[in-house]
């Protein structure tokens, strides 16, 4: 899709050494703002080791980033959340002992002055945070609600929220459905679809086919630290990606003893 | 992005009205509000004609209520922030003999050594954290090495330089100080003076002293303990840093991937736990006009009971400060109504020990109906 767009991010070749092992060896992805890009891949796959090299925490041995057509260094992963990437960790976004709202703005309070003092706007975060929780589509009880009372799937919503309200451009989202139930999923899904049309580019982590092609417009697979090529939406079917993903013929013989459930 | 929404929420049916007197009842600090309605029903029956309650008797407890609320303060700051410290007892004695050295062995003017051991102490304080973010152990193991080798340096130093393990003659150091009466002196003797003369209060009758009233003053401990629990609530709830207290407990990992700069947070809380230890030091020196290498046996556990019973969670992330001063007064007035109710003192930890059970299963309870916890 949109072949017009000049891609926001633009990863070519990207290799990354640690020592003696080569955890990606050659990897290329561009994602255009408003699209889903898929980045699917097993267990070991570079997955992580990839997306960390785009939200700034490794530096590529090789290969070039081009963020909004300039080519960018990051120092640090504070560089790549300034310059408007996000990443959303599966475990590791929210507090369960916190307030939605000061989950919300952990890290980026807003601060208001009261004589010489700067306190922290309650009200402000309190606001922004129904409102943006809304229009996601989650009724909280109150802002002061703890996260610990969310539903997994709604944890999820909340930092993507978040994400999307602190002007991401490219939010990376790191298995964000590997742990939810059926319907949580299809919450975390929708809300996915809903930044999308925001005009946010959306790199999707997963290694399930499924929830990728749910949401997906265009699918990258990784395996062994190599790129096995791009493919947009409906050029591709279920069965092919995963064939990709496991490295294809292992899983044909396996599946084939598992009867088609893999 | 953040343009108001239009559309009204759809009620969700499966969440249930909370009445308004449920919403103001489950806080943090419901566990320490019952502890203390408690404590004072109990002590108003039965110990009311014992003077517990007259200016002298609530003055008592008072002092002794805010000595564990100085410490109580940092030590749930520091406990919110994920981390303990088990030295704050040794730390208590320590910069009581380091005020004493300066001032009196080595004649140095006192608010110079007042001033010197805050820095001393505080830096300590900052050299525990710093070696917790350093090595990932946990503090309480790091601060357990400390709680010996400040107690020991506390024994060592006035035994090799003044062959003594108390050293005296602070108050005549004192004298005309400029700094000393913060931490020794009292305030509004005026007011106390008027209560007594107008009959509110009781006077002495006889000796030096007569016509002056029995209480002449609040002591800056008390003022002390108030402005550390003024400044503790409003930095813990009402600023960004007291956001990151909260998170750096909570998870660190996530605090971190936020962008909260968990180990600053950290390191300034052992900081601010050894700068209240200190105080307390100050006011206790002062106080007595000594140091004695024995001082402070003991209260971290204090403080960190009071915390506890205060709500806050051993685990951090979770407490209140009010909830911690409440735990503290809960403590002081125990302990000092049970000598004026004239029960054996030796109960004074069975009555402890129910309270602090009993204030933790209540306290248990709040949290997992606020935080969803199982």
């Amino acid at each position: 899709m949109s072949s017009d767009k000049t891609p926001i991010i633009k990863m070519q070749n990207i290799e990354k050494h640690f020592g003696s092992v080569i955890a990606l060896a050659g990897v290329s992805v561009d994602v255009f703002p408003g699209e889903c890009h898929c980045l699917l891949g097993d267990n070991g796959a570079g997955k992580s080791t990839f997306i960390k090299t785009m939200s700034g925490v490794h530096k590529p041995t090789h290969g070039e980033i081009m963020f909004e057509g300039k080519e960018m260094h990051f120092a640090d992963p504070r560089d790549a959340i300034a310059a408007g990437i996000a990443t959303v960790h599966q475990h590791l976004a929210m507090i369960p002992l916190m307030s939605v709202s000061r989950n919300f703005f952990m890290g980026n309070e807003p601060v208001k002055s009261v004589g010489p003092l700067k306190l922290f706007d309650h009200d402000y975060a309190n606001m922004v945070t129904m409102d943006e929780m809304r229009k996601m589509g989650i009724n909280l009880r109150g802002p002061d609600q703890a996260v610990g009372t969310l539903s997994g799937g709604e944890r999820q919503t909340v930092a993507i929220a978040r994400a999307v309200h602190f002007g991401a451009k490219v939010l990376i989202l790191d298995e964000p459905t590997s742990a939810l139930g059926v319907r949580q999923t299809a919450n975390v899904l929708a809300t996915i679809d809903k930044v999308r049309k925001q005009g946010i580019a959306v790199v999707f982590i997963t290694h399930n086919v499924r929830h990728a092609m749910a949401v997906g417009d265009r699918f990258t697979v990784l395996n062994r630290g190599k790129t096995l090529g791009t493919a947009q939406r409906g050029e591709i079917t279920p069965e092919e990606l995963q064939d990709l993903m496991a490295g294809g013929q292992e899983l044909v013989e396996l599946e084939g003893s598992l009867g088609g459930t893999v | 992005m953040s343009e108001a929404a239009q559309s009204t929420p759809v009620a969700d049916e499966r969440i249930k009205e909370i009445s308004a007197l449920r919403k103001a009842l489950i806080r943090p600090e419901l566990g320490g509000i019952v502890g203390t309605i408690a404590v004072f029903t109990f002590f108003l029956l039965f110990a009311f004609d014992s003077g517990m309650f007259s200016a002298q008797g609530a003055m008592n407890w008072s002092i002794v209520s805010a000595q564990f609320m100085i410490i109580a303060v940092g030590a749930c700051l520091l406990m919110i922030a994920g981390e303990f410290d088990l030295s704050v007892g040794s730390m208590i004695g320590f910069a009581g003999m380091m005020i004493a050295i300066f001032a009196v062995t080595l004649g140095w003017p006192v608010w110079m050594a007042i001033l010197v051991t805050f820095v001393l102490c505080t830096m300590i304080g900052a050299l525990n954290g710093f070696i917790v973010i350093r090595t990932g152990l946990p503090s309480f193991i790091v601060t357990l090495a400390f709680l010996f080798i400040l107690r020991g340096f506390t024994i060592f130093l006035p035994q090799t330089i003044e062959r003594k393990t108390i050293i005296g003659g602070i108050k005549d150091a004192a004298e005309g100080d400029w700094l000393a009466p913060v931490f020794g002196g009292k305030i509004l003797g005026g007011l106390f003076q008027w209560l007594g003369d107008a009959g509110l209060i009781a006077t002495f009758t006889r000796g030096s002293r007569e016509g002056q009233p029995v209480v002449d003053g609040v002591p800056m401990l008390i003022i002390w303990a108030t402005i550390l629990i003024i400044f503790g609530h409003i930095l813990l709830t009402k600023t960004k840093f007291g956001n990151w207290i909260f998170a750096a407990g909570g998870d660190a990992e996530a605090a971190r991937n936020s962008g909260v700069p968990v180990n600053k947070v950290k390191v300034l809380m052992f900081m601010f736990t050894a700068f209240c230890a200190t105080v307390f030091a100050v006011c206790q020196v002062m106080e007595f006009g000594s140091a004695g290498a024995d001082r402070g046996l003991l209260k971290e556990f204090e403080a960190i009971i009071a915390v506890v019973i205060g709500g806050a969670l051993l685990t951090g992330g979770y407490g209140s400060v009010l909830g911690a001063a409440l735990g503290a007064l809960i403590f002081g007035v125990v302990q000092q109504g049970l000598f004026f109710a004239g029960v054996e003192s030796s109960l004074f930890r069975v009555f402890l020990g129910i309270i602090l059970l009993g204030a933790v299963i209540l306290n248990t309870y709040i949290r997992r109906i606020i935080t969803g916890e199982r």
